[in-house]
């Protein structure tokens, strides 16, 4: 995969939900269009609920990936 | 909202910051024991008690809050009115029943209304009866 830029870093590691959909969604808007946002999580619903998130925005999840506990998920903003 | 024990009170919270960070429209309409949690004074006097069938539970939940970090429920509530589409409703019967003016109600409530308008914002959406 080619190197993606990443125009912000979201770290909320150690809140739990609804703070990390709440902070993405916060976030989102602090990025240009066509931009990527890094979320970086360790609430266990992080992933299912930032991808229902995106789903319901119509943002674009790029890359999500888990290790050691944390959750990583890149998202583009696309609108 | 018709419940006012912090065990309803919390999901509430939730319910409308996610939804509202979601993109969906969310009308909370609060009567009843709900309507007794959103003046100014009860948000002074928080947490609100727990139900009764849980009551040996409170401490303990309050206290893993705290170490959370979580926050308030009307922290949510205000935190869902600052990223979404979020109207807080005081029902005007309640107020009657309980002495209760609308300047006596915190700042995030944004009018005071009927069940007619409560089913007319609810129509066609999904309705939660907490």
């Amino acid at each position: 995969m080619a190197e993606i830029k990443i125009a912000k870093t979201l770290d909320v590691r150690g809140m739990y939900c609804p703070g990390p959909v709440m902070e993405t969604a916060k976030a989102i808007k602090e990025i240009g269009i066509g931009e990527v946002l890094e979320v970086l999580a360790t609430d266990p619903a992080a992933r299912p609920d930032i991808e229902a998130w995106a789903r319901r925005t119509g943002q674009q999840i790029l890359d999500i990936q888990q290790q050691e506990g944390v959750t990583r998920i890149l998202i583009k903003r696309v609108k | 909202m018709f419940s006012g024990t912090i065990d309803k009170l919390i999901p509430v919270g939730i319910l409308a910051s996610g939804a509202a960070a979601s993109g969906y429209e969310v009308n909370l309409f609060f009567t009843f024991w709900g309507l007794m949690n959103i003046t100014k004074k009860a948000l002074q006097n928080q947490p609100s008690p727990i139900d009764k069938n849980y009551e040996q539970m409170g401490p303990m939940m309050i206290k893993k809050m705290q170490e959370m970090k979580y926050p308030m429920w009307y922290e949510l509530i205000k935190q869902a009115k600052e990223i979404g589409e979020v109207k807080v409703y005081a029902c005007s019967t309640s107020m009657e029943f309980f002495g209760i003016k609308r300047e006596d109600l915190a700042d995030f409530v944004d009018d005071v209304v009927g069940v007619t308008t409560f089913l007319d914002k609810a129509e066609g959406g999904i309705t939660l009866f907490i």
